[in-house]
């Protein structure tokens, strides 16, 4: 391999420089001149030029769990912060997964109406973006439903969110449903092992494996999807910061860094994910062939 | 449905791109602005999303580890949290850091940026409705004349752009790394140079793999651009959104939402689907 003209070493030696260069301010800025103690007069004489992580000591408890609130810690409608990304993202997760997988087999089946529905559903849900979903969740369905108060719109918003789970699941299953040969199938067939036994230990085990990195990837999708709740007014961990600093004259000067935290909770919260999914191929291998 | 779309929109909105538009217009004016500047914010950010993704995925693969883990790191960071908190970021930080519009930046001669925006040499309209070209100046109050785009605009540009890129990168990376080593070294044999080497033989031949993953991510990046209504600029969505506070017609102003969206996923997936047709199956690899 021809190995660095007089042009690319000098391309080298300025990414270099550069990088060095932003290394050192960005060290500079946070760690250097920081403010680590919750201490507003100090935050306040930095005037920015070192970061405030004061502001997260200070805050942590209303930027992660949300502002005290009267409703019992049982009722999704007073959920805030992380617990109403996590509990938005799990429900909506599990839920997902039965209508996926019936999406899938209808997808693939013989009758060709069952197929054409199937198709007809993911190809709507995965056309149209979230917020959409997400403004129906809000505007639309307390006009569907009986009494307009018989779903609260957390409720509202996890229902949804499940449906757009599963139109993208469904795709992810299928496309481990065909790396699954025929030949599987009309071997368990022979067996006797009849058409639950054939999928529930022939086809979805091998199918789901071979397609385990694309499951990791629509799970940190979707954690990072539950972000756009925010837009119809649940302050889960995006929005939460908002309600958070937005109303706290002393804090809020320091957004950014504020910004940041929250940055690194998902940063942490999907490179978890990432690391669960890898584990789980470790685990599992793999059937050759 | 006509009265639907022929009622008075009632409603203002901030940033119209080439069209003109005011709140005694018919509401399908509105919807129509609405559509113009998604396809403003979402063109750009697809052009720039492609080639910052290229550059990303050919640093990864690069000899120099330097290159190799600063563009692993860039993309880690943007695939690994929401768009729209990145969003939120980007626009906290123009709307915060850039200087006052009464002393704006100059970039370059005649394009200024400051808070109120990023304004550049365009064509506007006289006194007499002639197009002139027209360029900005900084003046007492703010800079005036030629084009402009609001912190909106370039906040959700930069945002849309930079997540999808960091997508479009692990995409153009796979593609590449599915071209066999033994085409690279032939390439090397025949004394090619490294740049002739990328752009004559890898990228050539990598570009049918990548086309099909690559069109779902442009698919993404249309879709994500609705997150616009969260900073206030007015794209399809935000439009949409204020129609229906406005008239409270839920069923029309969601459905219009709908059937814009889906003809556009679905014009685009259907226009790939017939070029890939077209050139995918031609030539190809032994």
């Amino acid at each position: 391999m021809s190995r660095g003209s007089a042009g690319t070493r000098a391309l080298q030696l300025l990414t270099a420089g550069v990088l060095a260069w932003g290394l050192w301010h960005l060290l500079g800025w946070g760690l250097w001149r920081a403010e680590f103690r919750p201490d507003a007069a100090a935050c306040q004489a930095l005037a920015h030029a070192g970061a405030c992580w004061g502001v997260v000591s200070a805050k942590a408890g209303t930027l992660l769990w949300g502002l005290p609130h009267d409703g019992a810690w049982w009722q999704p409608a007073s959920w805030q912060g992380l617990p109403l990304t996590l509990g938005v993202g799990l429900v909506s997760y599990v839920c997902s997964w039965p209508l996926a997988v019936a999406l899938a087999l209808a997808r693939r089946s013989h009758w060709r109406a069952l197929a054409w529905s199937a198709s007809a559903v993911i190809e709507t849900v995965r056309g149209a973006p979230l917020v959409i979903w997400l403004f129906m969740a809000a505007f639309l369905l307390p006009r569907l439903l009986p009494t307009p108060d018989s779903l609260s719109l957390a409720a509202r918003v996890m229902l949804v969110m499940s449906v757009f789970s599963a139109a993208y699941l469904a795709e992810v299953c299928r496309a481990g449903l065909q790396t699954v040969p025929a030949a599987q199938r009309e071997a368990a067939d022979t067996l006797g092992l009849g058409w639950v036994g054939t999928q529930w230990r022939i086809v979805w085990p091998q199918a789901l494996r071979n397609v385990l990195p694309a499951l990791t990837s629509h799970a940190i999708g979707l954690l990072k999807d539950t972000s756009l709740i925010t837009i119809v007014g649940l302050h889960e961990l995006t929005g939460g910061l908002g309600l958070s600093l937005g109303g706290d004259p002393v804090w809020r000067p320091f957004y950014f860094e504020a910004y940041l935290f929250i940055g690194a909770v998902y940063a942490l919260m999907c490179t978890a994910l990432a690391a669960l999914g890898r584990w789980l191929e470790a685990r599992w291998p793999a059937i050759a062939g | 449905m006509l009265d639907f779309f022929q009622q008075t929109a009632g409603f203002d909105i901030g940033e119209t791109g080439l069209m003109l538009f005011d709140a005694s217009q018919p509401l399908w004016r509105a919807w129509l602005v609405g559509l113009g500047n998604t396809l403003r914010v979402a063109v750009p950010a697809l052009l720039w999303a492609s080639a910052l993704g290229l550059v990303l995925a050919l640093g990864q693969l690069s000899p120099v580890g330097l290159w190799r883990r600063l563009s692993r790191v860039l993309v880690e960071v943007h695939r690994n949290t929401p768009l729209l908190l990145q969003l939120f970021i980007w626009y906290f930080l123009l709307v915060t850091w850039l200087p006052e519009s009464t002393e704006a930046w100059p970039l370059l001669p005649g394009v200024w940026l400051s808070k109120g925006g990023l304004s550049f040499p365009w064509w506007v309209l006289d006194d007499d409705g002639l197009r002139q070209w027209s360029v900005p100046a900084q003046g007492a109050f703010n800079v005036s004349g030629g084009g402009a785009v609001t912190p909106e605009y370039l906040a959700l540009l930069i945002a849309l752009s930079h997540y999808t890129a960091a997508f479009l990168a692990e995409v153009i990376r796979a593609g590449l790394q599915s071209v066999p080593h033994s085409l690279l070294e032939a390439a090397d044999t025949l004394g090619a140079t490294r740049w002739q080497r990328i752009t004559r033989v890898w990228l050539p031949q990598a570009w049918r793999a990548v086309l099909p993953p690559a069109t779902s991510q442009y698919l993404n990046l249309v879709k994500n651009s609705s997150l616009a209504v969260a900073i206030g600029y007015p794209d399809l969505v935000s439009v949409g959104n204020t129609a229906l506070n406005q008239t409270g017609q839920v069923w029309w102003c969601l459905g219009t939402m709908m059937a814009v969206y889906l003809s556009l996923s679905w014009g685009i997936a259907a226009a790939m689907g017939h070029f890939q047709r077209v050139h995918g199956q031609r030539g190809g690899l032994a």
